[in-house]
């Protein structure tokens, strides 16, 4: 150790927490007593009030002793939530409702912006301000690309729907 | 007050939100005067941890001023100026009692996989982060620690995550004195990662990326070898050549879910959501690291499947060590080697961003424009 030292000696702090004992290291348990095997009985915090809708996970059997509250659930979203909490965390049946909820939600989230009478400033929430000082040509050509697939989604539908009338 | 508002998948924007309540007995309310943008909040932002619900605030880097106290709250008093570790641990169940700080089981309902994370999805508790003008914090008597005077902000913002995570990636790879250390990702983390690594006794410390000017900064900050896979054939293959064909002796997976660099990764964790994310620096680390050896994980992964090579971790006999950091197991080491002058955080720091800004700070940092390594936000508040 103390040649290797010499060779790192321009890396400041080289080696100083360095302990050849420790190996693995960190996080073996240091030690087992009865006392944990006794589960879930330690000495619980107060619990925070429930005065909100918390799904909580059902490998566990109550609301921990805090949460947050930042966005209860509600609407559709709020039902996929609902249910995807009905699986465990082990299965696809909790995940895929949350990510495909989380789309839902995104939707919901315009409309109750327009409903409140604000129209969302996409291009500034995406920061393109930034885009476009930074990398203006990826700017442009994500535009472009956006125009051209609507476009051609526009003239599909106009062309079904015209066939429908024909 | 203000504070920043996810709407959707790469859609951020600052509005007005309700100022925060003490809700619990030990909470505090914390004036945030710095707060960052993480790379794990890129998964956030991109829409790849399930459960990141319209109208949440991110943030889970922050200092601040505490403002308000709960009544059972005794170390902590109005006016101390504290940094917040990104995670939210009770103290009391029987994991923090072990010192796993990041797998507190009194902190988040939601998933029993991970404790509470400041702004980080319902997935880790459902709290608003401190990418805001005021935070709710609860624990308060637990993690929070009050800054030491003379302490430059910039430095301690820094320990709240960066910091103790590229040191515990490290740690976690059980270095020994003269080993080989590999990291994947020169984000903060890596680079942090990186540096540490000499801490524990390094004799080798390689770092790959593909983004040019962040290998051309960890070079520089951590004295280390670096390489940019885009110019390779084969990451597995040229590492193996690098080290005498045996392998490293240690890989730190420093990216997790948002790993660019193999098509099918891409196309069914990135884009597709049909992994929980992009596994390719684990697999990458995984095929790199010599028999016998660890492969350290802090790179943020989602809670659903990936395709990892399992069977060359059974087949080479590795270790895996991965865990969220405890952050205040370490902060007491960490707080020693900032002031000793080892580590020196703020150097990382490259954009200071007024917290209204926050949609554009994003933008740059996810694209990794203008030579970005770390964003700091900045309420209007905290602004001379």
């Amino acid at each position: 150790m103390e040649n290797l030292a010499k060779n790192f000696s321009h890396i400041k702090g080289w080696g100083i927490d360095a302990d050849p004992k420790n190996d693995p290291t960190y996080p073996m348990k240091q030690h087992r007593t009865d006392e944990e095997q006794k589960g879930y009985n330690w000495e619980r915090p107060a619990q925070q009030p429930v005065d909100i809708e918390v799904l909580h996970s059902n490998e566990r059997p109550n609301v921990s002793a805090v949460f947050g509250t930042s966005a209860p659930p509600r609407g559709l979203s709020g039902m996929l939530r609902r249910y995807a909490f009905t699986y465990s965390e082990s299965s696809w049946g909790h995940w895929l409702p949350l990510i495909m909820a989380d789309r839902v939600n995104a939707v919901e989230g315009i409309l109750e912006d327009l409903k409140r009478g604000h129209i969302p400033n996409i291009f500034a929430e995406k920061g393109w301000k930034a885009e476009w000082k930074h990398n203006p040509k990826s700017l442009t050509q994500k535009v472009l690309v956006g125009t051209l697939i609507t476009g051609a989604a526009i003239l599909l539908l106009r062309g079904r729907n015209k066939s429908r009338r024909d | 007050m203000l504070a920043m508002n996810y709407r959707g998948p790469q859609r951020v924007r600052i509005d007005h939100k309700p100022y925060p309540e003490i809700k619990h007995p030990q909470d505090a309310i914390v004036r945030v005067t710095r707060s960052c943008i993480c790379g794990s909040d890129l998964h956030l932002y991109n829409g790849n941890v399930p459960d990141t619900r319209v109208g949440s605030t991110f943030g889970h880097e922050f200092i601040g001023v505490v403002e308000e106290i709960g009544p059972d709250v005794q170390k902590l008093k109005v006016g101390d100026t504290v940094l917040v570790p990104f995670n939210i641990a009770c103290g009391k169940c029987a994991f923090c009692q072990q010192g796993l700080f990041g797998n507190c089981h009194e902190s988040n309902p939601e998933a029993t996989a991970v404790g509470g994370i400041f702004g980080y999805s319902h997935t880790a508790g459902g709290y608003d982060g401190g990418q805001a003008e005021y935070v709710r914090v609860p624990y308060a008597d637990v993690s929070p620690t009050v800054i030491p005077p003379g302490m430059d902000p910039d430095d301690a913002v820094l320990l709240t995550d960066v910091v103790p995570t590229g040191y515990q990636a490290a740690e976690m790879g059980g270095i020994q004195p003269g080993d080989t250390v590999v990291v994947f990702g020169a984000g903060p983390v890596g680079i942090m990662a990186a540096k540490c690594s000499w801490l524990f006794g390094a004799g080798r410390v390689i770092v790959i990326d593909h983004v040019e000017y962040r290998l051309e900064f960890v070079k520089n900050y951590a004295n280390c070898e670096v390489y940019n896979f885009k110019e390779m054939d084969d990451p597995v293959l040229f590492l193996k050549k690098a080290t005498d064909w045996m392998g490293a002796d240690v890989c730190i997976d420093a990216v997790g879910a948002e790993a660019a660099g193999n098509v099918i990764q891409t196309i069914t964790g990135r884009k597709g959501l049909l992994q929980a994310g992009s596994a390719t620096a684990l697999h990458w680390a995984i095929n790199s690291v010599k028999k016998g050896g660890i492969v350290s994980i802090v790179g943020v992964y989602g809670p659903t499947g990936n395709m990892v090579p399992v069977g060359n971790i059974v087949n080479k006999g590795l270790s895996i060590r991965a865990n969220q950091t405890s952050v205040k197991r370490l902060l007491p080491r960490l707080i020693e080697h900032v002031q000793n002058g080892v580590l020196d955080p703020k150097a990382m720091i490259t954009h200071r961003v007024p917290l209204e800004d926050v949609a554009d700070a994003y933008r740059i940092f996810a694209d990794k424009l203008d030579n970005c390594i770390k964003p700091v936000l900045i309420p209007p508040s905290a602004r001379s």
